[in-house]
């Protein structure tokens, strides 16, 4: 039986790490290399590094950060921002990346993810779309420079993604981003009946509770987390932290 | 000394490191033949398709020293993932030929059940079907590895299977045929159970 992946989403900044509420608010978290020792030590399924910055200010991926962060890390290890071409996606594989996250890239012509889908295989590609209320209440897809985009409805466009041959989707909510309030159960759960991959829910996970609410109500494969393993207490202190295996498998399969 | 085949498909460099944190420190990721030649031991690994896989091993010119090595010197050979699928004959992912050592197709996983979701991704049991030098020191049937692909090995030949999973159907996730050993999953990747994996390979006397 597969067990249902618990996945940290660490967010990188420069060299370091931080953690955001809806997108923005950033606060300073710690060192990227320090944090993927101690979930080696926690035995985490699996890593997602996002690189807020990269496709924002068009810089590439900081290739020499993720080559030593690739090293040390003893799990699966997924990395998305600024991977917008082929050779891009060929140099993170060769430095040790199991899969890799795209997300502007999807709104580009397809043509540049084909290749690399059909080169890489599609185990390899994760499809991140970002969802987001709009004014009445209607999600929309939303992309990072605010474009206009042609397919706003997210179950078509997770759909599509999965028909050009992406090997998993990941769902991520710019209002639940931070908030610790939940998943998007509802829309979650649309896209995961539409598509024939793995849907990983991303944003609003506040305790283990909210993991089985996800996998149970919604159908996603794989949970994912940001603020729950970075900070501690009613105060949200900094804390690098992830439950014992026994603690999750209450919740979880 | 291990030799690591770097033939420019993926995830080397945290192998090297676990193995070295087993305490094996005579470990090289290398693409030179005279490297490959000298090897004690050789790790095959890849991520992606296989026929970009078997092109680059063919650009690469290491097919002939591979050959010889695993073929004719009986050098003990690890694959990984798709490094254990192009051990196989063909797969149903590409046109290319395999490596050809063992006895074996590659095929795609298909399910009627649109809840299984291809690749099969994630965390799975690995049921040590027979005692292997591979499944030292673990607990029997309770070994946990880190798996992604969307095709699998099938031997033409049940004798090999050391290890298997089930994923809608039980397929073959560790092989060992003499000194050519194949692994589905990552052990790079799947902390204690995998450094213990390539502790064993490591330890392996040729």
């Amino acid at each position: 039986m597969l067990r249902t992946r618990v996945i940290p989403v660490l967010l990188l900044k420069n060299k370091g790490l931080v953690k955001t509420i809806q997108f923005k608010t950033e606060t300073y978290i710690g060192d990227p290399i320090n944090a993927v020792k101690i979930f080696n030590d926690k035995e985490v399924d699996e890593l997602i590094f996002l690189d807020i910055t990269a496709s924002k200010e068009k810089h590439l991926p900081n290739f020499e950060l993720l080559e030593q962060l690739a090293t040390e890390c003893f799990m699966p290890f997924s990395y998305g921002g600024g991977i917008n071409d082929f050779e891009t996606a060929q140099k993170l594989l060769s430095i040790g990346i199991e899969k890799l996250i795209f997300n502007s890239l999807l709104f580009e012509p397809i043509v540049e993810l084909r290749k690399i889908i059909t080169n890489f295989g599609s185990s390899t590609v994760i499809g991140s779309i970002d969802i987001k209320k709009n004014f009445w209440g209607k999600y929309q897809v939303y992309s990072h420079s605010g474009r206009e985009i042609k397919i706003k409805d997210p179950v078509i466009f997770a759909k599509r993604m999965n028909d050009e041959g992406v090997g998993e989707i990941m769902i991520a909510s710019v209002d639940r981003d931070g908030m610790m309030n939940g998943y998007e159960i509802e829309m979650l759960e649309k896209i995961a009946t539409a598509v024939s991959v793995p849907v990983i829910a991303c944003s609003g996970a506040k305790s283990l509770s909210d993991f089985k609410d996800v996998v149970e109500n919604a159908g996603a494969s794989a949970v994912a987390a940001g603020s729950m393993f970075v900070y501690h207490g009613k105060l949200k202190g900094v804390l690098i932290n992830f439950p014992e295996r026994t603690e999750i498998e209450k919740y979880l399969k | 000394m291990i030799v690591i085949v770097n033939y420019g498909m993926g995830n080397l460099g945290s192998i090297l490191n676990m193995l070295k944190k087993t305490g094996f420190t005579d470990v090289l990721i290398s693409k030179d033949e005279k490297t490959i030649q000298e090897a004690d031991k050789i790790i095959l690994p890849g991520v992606g398709a296989f026929d970009h896989a078997m092109l680059n091993l063919k650009q690469s010119g290491l097919i002939p020293v591979l050959n010889k090595k695993v073929m004719h010197d009986k050098t003990p050979v690890l694959g990984i993932c798709l490094g254990m699928q192009i051990l196989g004959k063909r797969s149903e992912e590409g046109n290319e030929e395999g490596l050809g050592w063992l006895d074996a197709d590659v095929v795609k996983f298909r399910f009627d059940d649109p809840q299984k979701k291809i690749p099969h991704m994630g965390w799975n049991l690995v049921k040590d079907v027979k005692s292997n030098i591979l499944f030292k020191n673990m607990p029997h049937q309770e070994m946990r590895f880190y798996f992604v692909h969307s095709y699998y090995f099938k031997p033409n030949n049940n004798v090999m299977i050391t290890g298997e999973t089930n994923y809608g159907i039980s397929f073959t996730s560790a092989i060992n045929q003499d000194h050519i050993y194949g692994v589905q999953f990552h052990p790079e990747k799947s902390h204690k159970f995998g450094m213990q994996l390539l502790k064993n390979f490591a330890e392996i006397n040729a």
